[in-house]
Order: structure tokens, then sequence, then C-alpha cells
């Protein structure tokens, strides 16, 4: 295998150069950079304040057991995703359905 | 048993953020269960090497003062499943690091994972104190150069006075990593020799990483070089001194491009 390489015609050519690299790290830099400036300007990350909201309106009607929660972001350029996935305990969807169907009383 | 490792140096920039990813990275390929830790308040940047860093939700702080459980926010990495990292936080004051909020941490990590890497901030200060607090191995970056020499010895005297195990009369286990070798200066003379370093140091060599653009390459593009080109001579050798961390007996090799014959007839240098 090594003697084959040896004499292939791939070792006799000019290696080609490996894609830059240097577009993507300015790239990454660039949105990293807009999303930590947002953060330090006084203007709260916009991600981190929907989470809060999403996790403070979810506990109004179920207890919300931190270990059952999970947070994933992805930061972009154009388009940023939030994800929470937060494990309901079993029944809290029927009480939540008899609460819907007997509207409290004006 | 878990292990844990703290990579420091004293001097920054001599690639203590590089190494961690790089031989996490190898640690986990070898099928180990593996989390990397950045202890680099206020100027965090493994999440950065390790290409995570649009997915950070939840940081260490945040898990010190009890805002986050540890699990959330563990970054699980995307090409290597039994990797993950626990960012630095980028904007709180590093004093909200406490002695024992790093110590639960810790001992929470040693019952999920096999190795647990400490990647410490330049400096002697808090961080890089509560780096190595806990570790029951280091591993020293150094260059061949004088300064990083000298503030590795800096290191290896605390290793030795101001961790729990020191304090208990146990050892840590130190190794020397040799970053940024250049084998032409060496050739001509021009750098401190591997052998003068560990003589100096008299601390027992774990591996020798040659100064390489595919380093820089990874970095660019946000993976460990291990991952992005394992087949590089750097990615080799942080293969080859994760192996011994992990016990085997691996022939110490002072890193050169590899080159093929015809290449070496015609004087080329091979990629």
């Amino acid at each position: 295998m090594n003697i084959l390489r040896l004499f292939s015609s791939r070792s006799a050519e000019p290696v080609p150069a490996p894609p830059p690299t240097a577009p993507i790290a300015r790239e990454r830099l660039q949105i990293l950079l807009a999303h930590e400036r947002g953060s330090f300007r006084g203007s709260p990350d916009l991600l981190m304040q929907l989470r809060e909201e999403i996790l403070a309106a979810v506990s109004r009607h179920v207890t919300l057991d931190p270990d059952k929660v999970m947070v994933r972001m992805e930061r972009g350029m154009h388009v940023s995703t939030l994800e929470v996935d937060i494990e309901l305990p079993s029944g809290c969807d029927a009480a939540f359905t008899a609460a819907v169907r007997q509207p409290a009383p004006a | 048993m878990a292990k844990v490792l703290v990579v420091t140096s004293g001097k920054g920039g001599v690639g203590k953020t590089t190494s961690t990813a790089a031989m996490g990275a190898a640690l986990a390929q070898a099928g180990q269960k593996v989390v990397v830790i950045d202890f680099d308040v206020g100027l965090r940047n493994l999440d950065l090497v390790m290409g995570a860093e649009r997915r950070v939700v939840f940081d260490l702080i945040n898990v010190v003062q009890g805002v986050a459980k540890l699990p959330q926010a563990l970054i699980r990495d995307k090409r290597l499943e039994n990797l993950c990292l626990l960012p630095a936080s980028q904007t709180k004051d590093k004093e909200a690091l406490t002695e024992d909020g790093v110590g639960r941490i810790i001992e929470e990590l040693r019952g999920s994972f096999d190795w647990v890497l400490c990647d410490s901030p330049a400096g002697i200060e808090r961080g890089a104190m509560l780096a190595m607090r806990f570790c029951d191995e280091a591993v020293i970056v150094t260059n061949p150069e004088v300064s990083s020499v000298r503030d590795s010895d800096r290191i290896i005297g605390m290793l030795d006075s101001k961790t729990v195990r020191a304090e208990k009369g146990e050892r840590v286990e130190k190794h020397v990593l040799v970053a940024r070798y250049d084998p032409a200066r060496a050739a001509r003379g021009e750098m401190i020799t591997i052998d003068d370093i560990l003589e100096i140091l008299a601390t027992p060599l774990l591996g020798i990483i040659p100064e390489s653009q595919d380093v820089l390459r990874a970095s660019n593009v946000g993976s460990p070089v291990t991952i992005n080109s394992p087949a590089s001579v750097a990615a080799r050798a942080y293969a080859d001194a994760t192996r011994r961390l992990l016990g085997e007996k691996v022939p110490m090799m002072v890193p050169h491009e590899r080159k093929g014959l015809i290449n070496l007839l015609l004087g080329r240098r091979a990629a």
C-alpha cells in the first residue's frame, strides 16, 4: 500500500491546496460578536429573555421540574432557533383541559 | 473511576485551549466519556475552538449559582456523542466562581464521565487556581521558549502545594506537553531542546506537538484538530499523547511531515 503510494501519480502531482478556512473563521466571529455585543450593550439577549418568559408562562399552569426542562439554542446570522423541551408530568394535561372547560366565574 | 485532568501553563497563548480540545476529542474518539470545562471566566474561548459558540445556553457560573442544573448546561458535541463541553461565563464576575461550587460540579461530573478536562486560564489568579484545585493529573503545556518554561516551573510548584491532593499528601501526576515545536529551528539549534526542558522541569514528557497550519485551520472552522484533520502531524502527536494518558506505551517521536519518495527526490514538501 505504502509502496504503491510512493509511485502513484498522486504523489508526483502538486499537492492540492486545502480549501481556505479564513472566510469560515470570519463568518463565525461576525455572528458570535453580533450576539455578544447586543447583550453587552444593555439590551439583554433576546433568546435568553424568550426562554425566561416561556418558562414563566408554562410554570403558571404546571409545576416545572427543573430536571425535566432542556433548552437548546442555535444563534445564526439570519435565523436563530430556541428549542424548549419541557416534560410535563402525566395527568397535568387532563387537569388543564378540565380547567379550560369550566371557565372561571366572571 | 473518573480522572480529573487540568490543562495548565501559567503563560498565555501557549496552546492550552487548543490542547484541551484536541485531547478531549482524542479521548472521546478512543471511546472514553469526556467533559471539557472552560475555567476562563470573562474570556471564554473553548466554545469557539470546539465550534459550540452559537449553542451556549447556560455556563459554569449559572451552575455554581444554582440558576441551571449541570445537565442543562452541558453542550453535547455534534460530531462525538461522548464528548461534552461546560462553557465558562462570558459576562459575570469571576469572583462568582467559588471553591465549593466548583468542587460540587467536579464531584457530580466524576459520576458520569471517565475524564474531566479542566482548561485553565492563563495566570495564577482564582480561575487558574480553581481549575487545578481538584485535579488528579495535570498536563503542563510548554513552548520551547524561556518565559514559558519559567512559568511552567511556577505552575508545577503550585500543583505540588495548592491542590486538594497535595494538601492530603497525595501525588498529582504531572506531564509536560511541548507545543509549538519547530523541528527546523530545533535542528538549527535556535530553540531550547526538549531534553533541556525536561531536565529543567524534572517532569516526564507527554508529547511533542509541532507548530502546524492544521491547528490554525481547525480553530478557524471550530473543530479540534484531532477531528478536523486526524491524519495531520499535529493530530497524530495529540493522539499519541492521549494514548499515553490512557497508560499505553507509545514511542516518543519528534514530529515531522511525512514525505513520499518522489516528493523527497524532487525536494517537495508533502501535504
